[in-house]
């Protein structure tokens, strides 16, 4: 969330073993993964498979997060998050202990960076299947507050873009729990920070705008008018910018409402693409017509012609 | 459990106090007075984060209860609602350790719980968090150093109104200024519900070179008790909402 608190990030060396002070499991530390707002995210090896292991000195933020894990999994939405594997205290020295929780190791490609590889034509699917995500979260009576690139994967076979940090997730109703300004409606000026749908609806076209601005913007004097010409000026989104712009605007009461519309702009847009091949088809079948019928009529001329001849 | 409500002064300063008492003993005693007392330091753009100097930031944080931070002005809106939220947590957390260890025994704290217990402790921790009522003073040094980063100061304490107003718990902010014209510090805004008020009002600069930390947070301790809260609360009250209990 800021400097002063990703410095304090643990340093764990690679083969470093942690033993948890309650369950007495042992997990070997590999490499590091990342810095979140709280803690920092180790791949590590248990009993001979992969998994990923958050630590941090701050054991009230770790609790808390601990806590939303247990809650998706209780409301069976554990396929929005990472599952969550064990919960422990590692304790150092008399007076050091940290707090860690284990989770499933989801692999996989940055947003940008696969979109870059595999073609803009993804960046539906993946709003698409955000968005069912979204609406089973904010059905389950959650919102997922820091809705950020950083805290999205895309795994591969097939391509599903997933969640893999869950520490902002707020009760509907509450004050959104964490945040990050270039996501968060407040800072634009567009809305509360109140949880509820529409404020993840927001943070999602933010996320797609940041693949084609990946050094975010600032918000100038006008932060509406920012944001609505950003969107305009991502070519590749245009076929998306009317439920996008809506999003930004808070117009859509739930996830299912701009999935909806999201879809039904995808396949209007499928149908006249279609259309427009076989058109297109059939444009390039009248060419060897003409051509054929060119040729029918030189010989006819030629035929004539040689009538005439005496 | 009677809601209760909780107290903090935000100091946002940039430098060293230079006059009158020192602010480390007025933080201890309005933290005697169940007033935490936040510190927000502000870097210029060729400082270092360690500061020589701005040790003091700390030092009046940890005598007063509550939570310093150092920040670069582009981070302050982010820095300001985050050091008021953990400050809350931390306050409520103590409250909590506190009950533990009158029920569990002196060697209780959350940490001596095991993860899955201590995972319900800190969801009512967190209810409390979201429904307790909220007073923050905020107290801003306004000496000539400060002038180019008030702006800045502004925008972030009208963004820690949005988060803080996102809260079900009600609020009320008040803002002051020292050094005051004639007194050690400034009302610049009386307690109220919003901070989006004082983009006409504020700033209103004063000029010198003196810092009068140590009076100015006992000048704003007393602010607490002034007649003009107790008023506006009861005003804002809807009858028997001070009794409501969870």
């Amino acid at each position: 969330m800021n400097q002063a608190w990703k410095k304090q990030g643990i340093n764990i060396k690679p083969g470093t073993v942690i033993t948890g002070k309650w369950h007495q499991r042992r997990y070997v530390i590999k490499r590091k993964l990342g810095n979140g707002a709280v803690g920092t995210v180790y791949l590590c090896e248990h009993n001979g498979k992969y998994a990923a292991l958050k630590i941090s000195e701050n054991n009230t933020s770790m609790t808390v997060e601990v806590n939303v894990l247990k809650s998706l999994q209780k409301a069976q939405a554990s396929r929005l998050g990472p599952s969550l594997l064990d919960v422990d205290d590692w304790e150092i020295s008399r007076n050091m202990t940290y707090s860690f929780y284990v989770m499933e190791y989801l692999q996989g490609d940055s947003l940008g960076h696969f979109i870059s590889r595999n073609g803009h034509e993804w960046v539906g699917i993946f709003m698409l299947q955000l968005l069912e995500d979204l609406e089973y979260l904010h059905q389950s009576g959650w919102v997922f507050g820091d809705f950020k690139s950083e805290n999205l994967i895309v795994l591969s076979q097939p391509p599903k873009i997933r969640w893999i940090d869950v520490g902002g997730t707020t009760q509907i109703g509450r004050a959104i729990k964490e945040y990050t300004e270039f996501y968060d409606r407040g800072y634009w000026g567009m809305g509360s920070r109140r949880a509820e749908p529409g404020y993840d609806l927001f943070a999602l076209v933010m996320v797609f705008l940041h693949i084609y601005y990946p050094k975010r913007f600032e918000k100038g004097p006008n932060p509406k008018a920012t944001l609505l010409k950003k969107l305009h000026d991502a070519r590749p989104l245009r076929l998306y910018r009317e439920p996008l712009k809506k999003a930004l605007l808070g117009k859509y009461q739930s996830a299912a409402d701009m999935r909806n519309e999201l879809l039904n702009t995808i396949n209007r847009a499928g149908i006249t693409g279609r259309s427009g091949k076989p058109s297109n088809r059939s444009g390039s079948g009248k060419a060897p017509l003409a051509e054929g019928s060119g040729i029918a009529l030189v010989a006819l001329f030629y035929y004539l012609f040689s009538l005439l001849l005496p | 459990m009677k809601k209760g409500t909780l107290k903090q002064i935000l100091l946002i300063t940039d430098g060293c106090s230079n006059k009158g008492e020192d602010p480390e003993v007025t933080a201890a005693l309005a933290k005697q007075q169940g007033i935490t007392v936040n510190v927000i330091g502000i870097l210029d753009d060729d400082q270092t984060e360690d500061p020589e100097g701005l040790q003091e930031v700390e030092d009046i944080a940890l005598s007063g209860g509550g939570i310093s931070q150092l920040v670069y002005k582009q981070a302050l809106a982010q820095t300001v609602q985050t050091v008021t939220k953990q400050a809350m947590t931390q306050t409520l957390q103590g409250f909590v350790n506190q009950e533990l260890k009158q029920i569990l025994g002196p060697d209780q704290s959350l940490e001596e719980i095991e993860p899955e217990k201590r995972g319900e402790i800190m969801e009512v921790v967190e209810d409390m968090g979201e429904t307790c009522d909220l007073e923050v003073l905020v107290l801003t040094d306004t000496s000539a150093s400060m002038h180019d980063k008030l702006p800045t100061v502004k925008e972030a304490l009208i963004d820690l109104s949005i988060s803080l107003n996102a809260r079900i718990g009600r609020n009320r902010f008040s803002i002051f200024n020292f050094p005051g014209k004639r007194k050690d510090i400034e009302k610049v805004l009386d307690w109220s519900p919003k901070l989006d008020s004082i983009s006409s009002i504020f700033p209103k600069l004063t000029s010198g070179g003196i810092t009068p930390t140590g009076p100015a947070i006992r000048e704003a301790m007393y602010q607490f008790g002034k007649k003009g809260l107790l008023r506006n609360l009861r005003d804002e009250d809807e009858p028997g909402m001070e009794e409501a209990g969870y």
